[in-house]
């Protein structure tokens, strides 16, 4: 199968100082490319960096190191005004709180029609609206609610205005930074429909960030497992769930509960123990199956191989 | 089974500019001694109320018991006294809240926070209560816990803060525990092992637990029975298998169809339509209704009462009446049914034979 790459991350690192002698790195040398058409999973706990990854990849922060080449060009060079306009029309982003991240002083139509303004997407006002009325249709809501404020409306309803505005300037490549995490059970599934949907229609790429692992296998292609601002594993979302290469991948699935009292009941745990691993070796990324790569010195990588095959 | 709380006909409401809001509306159930009861719900759905008001920590005005009885160890709570209340807070039942940044402290020290119920329920002095506080910490798993009592929350890590706030729960070996969605703010790992070390205390101590959660693998883990509760009501009760690999109210086939299991992998999520309703104008009939494909003409007229589908299993939809037409759930319910079905079966077979 031949693959076409959207977006391309080489060596990736931010790193934020947080005083004269300290430095946090978020993301340390992060590489790995996101196909067209696919939904590429970034999982890991709270503070490994992945909502850092999502919001680099983007340029919301400067790269400290590394590339971010989307369609081959490096969204991180210093470019001038039109091409980073036309650059952000390519590429979008969807929010985690649909309670911040909408402005509470703007109309929906208003908040919708931001991008279509800046880049001159409606010729006249007629048109502006009518795409506006369009943008609602698609998500699931209906024109009467342009005329309204984000606090008329409940969370799952603000979170599909937030993919409404992402979608109004025809993006190819969506960035959604834990989507779903502040809606309710029966609320999720409806957005995450909503997601896989536009994503048939529209011919999109999504780079999907979260920690509930569940969602994110459904959703996703690939995944990619990330541990203090590194990845540690990368594989297709079955594989990744069937052959969990990486102990720290191994002790987050077998962390998840599972809306199974069987499965639960014969749960057993493992947990995750830094030390196990040889320091003397700085590990790399290495494949140790067809498209399933893992961070290991040489002698993991071997002893991984050998499983690998086994299962 | 011995009966620790039984809650009878409970209705709570708030009276707010916009009108009485009925929170909770009606609701019955029992928990056993030593069980883990879990209600499960949407945010709205009144399951923190509900709990809330079993502590009698729903803030009078606005909000008020409007009937029912609390039954804890035949007492009913809801007709004590404030002073009456406070000896069995923190005594008899004991509360585990979300947030343990915002439900501890900020500018007391571990330590006295955990001896404050030592201090006032078992009247212990406070040599006593530092002694016994150590143990707590040990108990729930907290390193260095001679040293770290004396420090403040700012000093612990999240997982290790919730940690504290089961210790000070624990502190006076309460009857009841309460749990109000202890692990949402917690990482995966973080809440595999507070959930661990929960089930395991209550295994020593023989407590009861309410545990209260949006999430349905955490129930799966750690419940023995689960209600499902739906517009301040409790549409759906039984036991952790009935409800999984039996449910019948259409809300919970709702709720385990939005839920992706490891083996749906390409069909759609089932996903409930619409939004939970306003609960200042409750609809007439069944709340559900509006958000139900299976709806039928009397759901928009009549609630429906509790239906017996087995002595442990109730659910609150005319789908279950004699008279009701033969519906199918969606498929990804029927696949977790087949194997209850299945079991039972071999289960008729077993005494048989």
């Amino acid at each position: 199968m031949s693959r076409e790459k959207l977006v391309e991350i080489k060596n990736l690192k931010q790193h934020f100082k947080t005083g004269r002698h300290s430095v946090v790195k978020a993301v340390d040398g992060l590489t790995f490319d996101i196909y067209k058409g696919e939904t590429f999973g970034l999982v890991g706990e709270s503070g490994c960096g992945k909502s850092t990854t999502g919001r680099t990849i983007i340029r919301l922060y400067d790269a400290t190191e590394g590339e971010v080449n989307f369609n081959g060009v490096n969204v991180h060079d210093k470019k001038n005004k039109a091409d980073l306009k036309q650059f952000n029309r390519e590429m979008q982003m969807i929010f985690q709180d649909p309670y911040a991240s909408l402005n509470p002083r703007m109309k929906v139509e208003d908040i919708i029609a931001e991008g279509l303004d800046i880049h001159g997407l409606a010729k006249t006002k007629e048109a502006r609206k009518k795409r506006v009325h369009d943008l609602l249709e698609t998500v699931g809501l209906n024109k009467e609610h342009a005329n309204r404020y984000p606090h008329e409306f409940s969370g799952g309803q603000r979170q599909r205005i937030g993919i409404a505005r992402a979608l109004a300037v025809d993006p190819s490549f969506i960035i959604a930074d834990e989507p779903i995490s502040a809606l309710d059970v029966s609320i999720q599934a409806q957005v995450v429909n909503l997601l896989k949907k536009l994503q048939r229609e529209n011919d999109l790429t999504y780079l999907f960030i979260a920690h509930d692992l569940s969602m994110v296998k459904y959703i996703s292609d690939r995944i990619g497992v990330m541990y203090f601002g590194k990845l540690v594993e990368l594989a297709d979302a079955d594989d990744l769930y069937k052959n969990p290469m990486h102990p720290y991948t191994k002790s987050l699935l077998s962390a998840i509960p599972l809306p199974d009292p069987d499965y639960e009941r014969n749960r057993v745990r493992e947990e995750y123990d830094p030390s196990q691993h040889d320091t003397s070796e700085e590990p790399e990324f290495c494949e140790v199956g067809p498209d399933h790569w893992v961070l290991c010195t040489t002698k993991e990588f071997e002893h991984y191989k050998k499983e690998y095959v086994s299962v | 089974m011995e009966k620790l709380l039984q809650v009878n006909n409970l209705s709570v409401s708030f009276d707010t500019y916009g009108g009485e809001v009925q929170a909770v509306r009606g609701v019955n159930f029992d928990v056993h001694k030593g069980e883990t009861l879990a209600i499960v719900g949407e945010s709205g759905s009144g399951k923190s109320v509900t709990t809330k008001a079993l502590m009698r920590l729903i803030p009078q005005p606005p909000g008020r018991i409007k009937e029912g009885e609390i039954l804890f160890e035949g007492k009913d709570l809801a007709k004590l006294s404030e002073k009456q209340m406070e000896k069995i807070r923190g005594k008899d039942i004991s509360m585990i809240f979300q947030d343990p940044m915002t439900s501890l402290n900020p500018t007391m020290k571990i330590g006295n926070q955990i001896m404050e119920g030592l201090i006032k329920h078992q009247k212990m002095s406070r040599s006593q209560a530092k002694k016994r506080a150590v143990e707590l910490m040990e108990l729930v798993g907290l390193p260095d816990a001679a040293n770290r009592v004396d420090q403040y929350p700012h000093q612990f890590s999240g997982g290790q803060r919730q940690r504290v706030v089961v210790a000070i729960a624990l502190a006076c070996n309460p009857k009841l525990l309460i749990a109000d969605e202890p692990t949402t703010a917690l990482d995966v790992t973080i809440q595999a092992q507070i959930l661990e070390l929960m089930k395991d205390i209550q295994k020593k101590t023989d407590s009861s637990i309410i545990f209260i959660t949006h999430d349905l693998g955490v129930v799966a883990n750690v419940a023995d029975r689960v209600a499902v509760m739906y517009a301040g009501k409790i549409v759906e009760i039984g036991t952790v298998d009935e409800i999984f690999y039996n449910p019948k109210h259409p809300y919970t086939w709702g709720l385990l169809g939005s839920m992706p299991s490891l083996d749906s992998a390409d069909e759609d999520l089932y996903a409930i339509p619409g939004t939970p309703p306003d609960l200042i104008a409750p609809p007439k009939g069944d709340a559900f209704a509006a958000r139900n494909d299976y709806a039928m003409k009397i759901d928009f007229e009549q609630q429906p009462p509790m239906f017996k589908v087995s002595d442990t299993h109730y659910a609150a939809t005319w789908l279950l009446h004699e008279h009701a037409p033969d519906v199918e759930p969606p498929a990804s319910i029927q696949r977790r049914m087949q194997g209850f079905a299945q079991e039972a079966e071999l289960n008729t077979k077993g005494d048989r034979s």
